[in-house]
């Protein structure tokens, strides 16, 4: 049997395990609701035409054309009455005059009154809620789904070690196995469930109707951000397994991981404070811990050049793989010292075996 | 018989202290060979050594006259001295998971793990999962997990070491009978009355170094001490005055004794017959046990 068949048996296995796990399938639907509702509920809030009664039959057409949900009544008193017993959100009476109950509608005064002339010079910008709500929703996946599975990469080294079947693993196969199995199967995982959030956020996105030009910004932001996260997520992966064979308890795991977590929250608290600042978010998206993030957030927000998000890519992927073999020499330098929490020093300076 | 695993001048130490010291035996397949030694005598890095799982400082390990390699070790069957299986999978799954580590097909690995776990008696509980079972049972699961393959070599630590006896009894057989198709059985225990019944060869190993090591039969007899046993219908108290004897133990008609270089003990026996009826008089063979000390001693 080869190493690839091997770790390909390991994957399998940690596969069938998590698709039985409950903290996994209740992630999973956690993920999804938040996808669709981040999507489909401002368009909802949004959504529906304001509804004015008016007694003016002049202005009647000009709003019915101007969009608005109009009702003709006779007399101011009985259009006051409408807007009291909220049957219509504003009535526009005598004077003219808008009435509405707490709140100013402004659509229905931008409409009646002569707005001067607008030239936009920025026509692509886009609504400040989604600009706020899409990079959160990116770097609060990015950083949950890396954190969440990366600790189970972490609990399942562990939980091999701390019950002794690593022996029998490591007589069988090659470590390498062990842990290339362990590491794809958790990033198949990881990736199913942010395509699967991906795949909601724009059917719902399309189904509530968002216009074509943020369509247009947010597909290909969420596109780049799939890639981005497959590489940024093994990026993690092995260094994950490795606090995991660090850990001689589960009681371990959060201690010895603390320097892998950093890797996961400095980024993504950089991404959220500075997404204003360009020059930031543009050094951010360079930087491999914070361009799986940082990218396909400047691909939604500002101009990016086409080659620019090739070049992160190469950086992350470059980074991955030198991470990939130090992961990969504190897990085999650590995975059999079954006495106590194994040291970083320690575990690399190991000799295998 | 052929030797086909062959341990090799393999020393190793930890952090400058040796563990092991040119420790050389032969496990011949056919055969049950018995390893023994005091706690810390170096079996159990010596089995980790043979498995892979701990390299060598210096020494090879054989197999057939070659080196090792990764492709016969994972033909291997290997009970660790730690035992271990994932508590929240099923008895079966996990059998058939390991088996499929070990090169089978997931068929064949099902197919086998549901023979193997009837043979030990798991066969009803083979669904459930590892932690609902009791101490002795998960240690009839450990047993699986190292035969589900059908091992090319069997190397076990304390393969008897919780188990109650009639779990005992079942893989005592079981072993006996990989032995008997040709497979080479290594296999450590502390219950050396045990050993003494199962084993065909023998290793001992003290501090690091293999003290002995071949055919039980053979060493027993290279250890056997000038020691007989004497039962008359007659008093035997005599028998403490009588030149170049030392009683070893006494009770009244019965009597164990060491004679000493060059005592005759057809003189011995003629005396016993003058004194009244001698129902028996023989040597004694050493126990396991009593070698065990004369070896390491």
């Amino acid at each position: 049997m080869t190493t690839l068949q091997a770790a390909r048996v390991v994957a399998a296995r940690e596969i069938r395990v998590k698709l039985r796990d409950k903290t996994f399938l209740f992630s999973t639907v956690f993920f999804l609701l938040i996808a669709v509702a981040s999507t489909v509920l401002p368009a909802l809030i949004d959504g529906g035409k304001t509804s004015v009664a008016v007694t003016d039959p002049a202005a009647v057409s000009v709003l019915r054309q101007a969009g608005f949900e109009v009702r003709q009544v006779d007399g101011d008193a009985a259009a006051e009455q409408l807007v009291r017993d909220g049957d219509v959100d504003a009535a526009v009476v005598a004077g003219p005059t808008v009435l509405a109950m707490d709140d100013s509608p402004g659509d229905l005064v931008r409409a009646l009154s002569t707005a001067p002339p607008v030239r936009l010079l920025d026509p692509d910008a886009v609504d400040p809620f989604l600009m706020f709500v899409v990079p959160f929703a990116i770097a609060f996946v990015f950083f949950f789904t890396n954190f969440l599975f990366g600790v189970q990469i972490a609990q399942s080294v562990t939980e091999e070690k701390q019950t002794r079947i690593v022996e029998i693993l490591v007589s069988s196969v090659p470590t390498r196995a062990l842990l290339a199995g362990k590491v794809a199967a958790l990033t198949l995982l990881a990736f199913g469930q942010v395509a699967l959030i991906a795949i909601a956020a724009v059917v719902g996105a399309r189904v509530a109707g968002l216009d074509a030009t943020v369509l247009s910004l947010l597909e290909p932001a969420i596109g780049w951000f799939l890639v981005f996260f497959v590489l940024g997520f093994v990026m993690l992966a092995s260094l994950w397994a490795g606090v995991g064979a660090l850990s001689a308890r589960q009681e371990d795991i959060n201690g010895a991981s603390a320097p892998v977590q950093m890797l996961v929250m400095i980024p993504f608290f950089a991404t959220i404070f500075l997404i204003e600042n360009d020059a930031a978010m543009r050094l951010l998206s360079y930087i491999p811990f914070s361009a799986p993030v940082a990218m396909p957030v400047r691909l939604f927000t500002s101009d990016v050049a086409a080659w620019e998000p090739v070049v992160a890519l190469l950086i992350l992927a470059v980074t991955a793989l030198a991470l990939l073999a130090v992961g990969a020499r504190i897990y085999q330098g650590s995975l059999l010292r079954t006495n106590g929490r194994t040291s970083f020093a320690t575990a690399w300076r190991s000799k295998p075996g | 018989m052929t030797s086909v695993l062959h341990v090799d001048g393999v020393s190793r130490a930890f952090d400058g202290r040796p563990v092991l010291s040119e420790v050389s035996f032969q496990v011949a397949g056919g055969r049950m060979t018995g390893f023994v030694g005091a706690n810390g005598a170096g079996k159990t890095t010596t089995m980790r050594i043979i498995l892979g799982v701990l390299a060598a400082d210096s020494g090879d390990v054989l197999w057939r006259g070659k080196p090792l390699s990764r492709e016969v070790r994972q033909r291997f069957g290997y009970m660790p001295e730690e035992r271990g299986l994932y508590p929240k999978m099923s008895v079966m799954e996990q059998i058939v998971y390991l088996g499929q580590l070990h090169g089978l097909s997931r068929a064949s690995a099902a197919g086998k793990a549901t023979k193997l776990l009837d043979r030990l008696g798991l066969g009803e509980r083979a669904g459930e999962k590892l932690e609902k079972l009791s101490l002795g049972n998960q240690q009839r699961a450990q047993v699986a997990a190292a035969l589900v393959h059908d091992p090319e070599m069997l190397v076990l630590d304390e393969p008897f070491s919780g188990l109650d006896p009639l779990a005992v009894d079942v893989v005592v057989d079981v072993l006996r009978e990989r032995a008997a198709s040709g497979v080479p059985v290594l296999f450590s225990s502390h219950q050396l009355e045990l050993v003494e019944r199962l084993c065909d060869d023998l290793v001992i190993i003290a501090g690091g170094t293999i003290r002995a090591a071949g055919d039980r039969a053979r060493l027993r007899e290279s250890y056997a001490l000038p020691r007989f046993q004497l039962h008359t219908g007659a008093d035997v108290s005599w028998l403490a005055s009588w030149p170049g004897v030392t009683v070893v133990e006494s009770d009244g008609t019965r009597a164990v004794i060491d004679l000493a270089d060059g005592a005759d003990d057809q003189k011995l026996l003629r005396a016993a017959l003058d004194r009244g009826a001698v129902r028996s008089f023989g040597p004694v063979s050493p126990t396991l046990a009593e070698i065990f000390r004369e070896v390491i001693r």
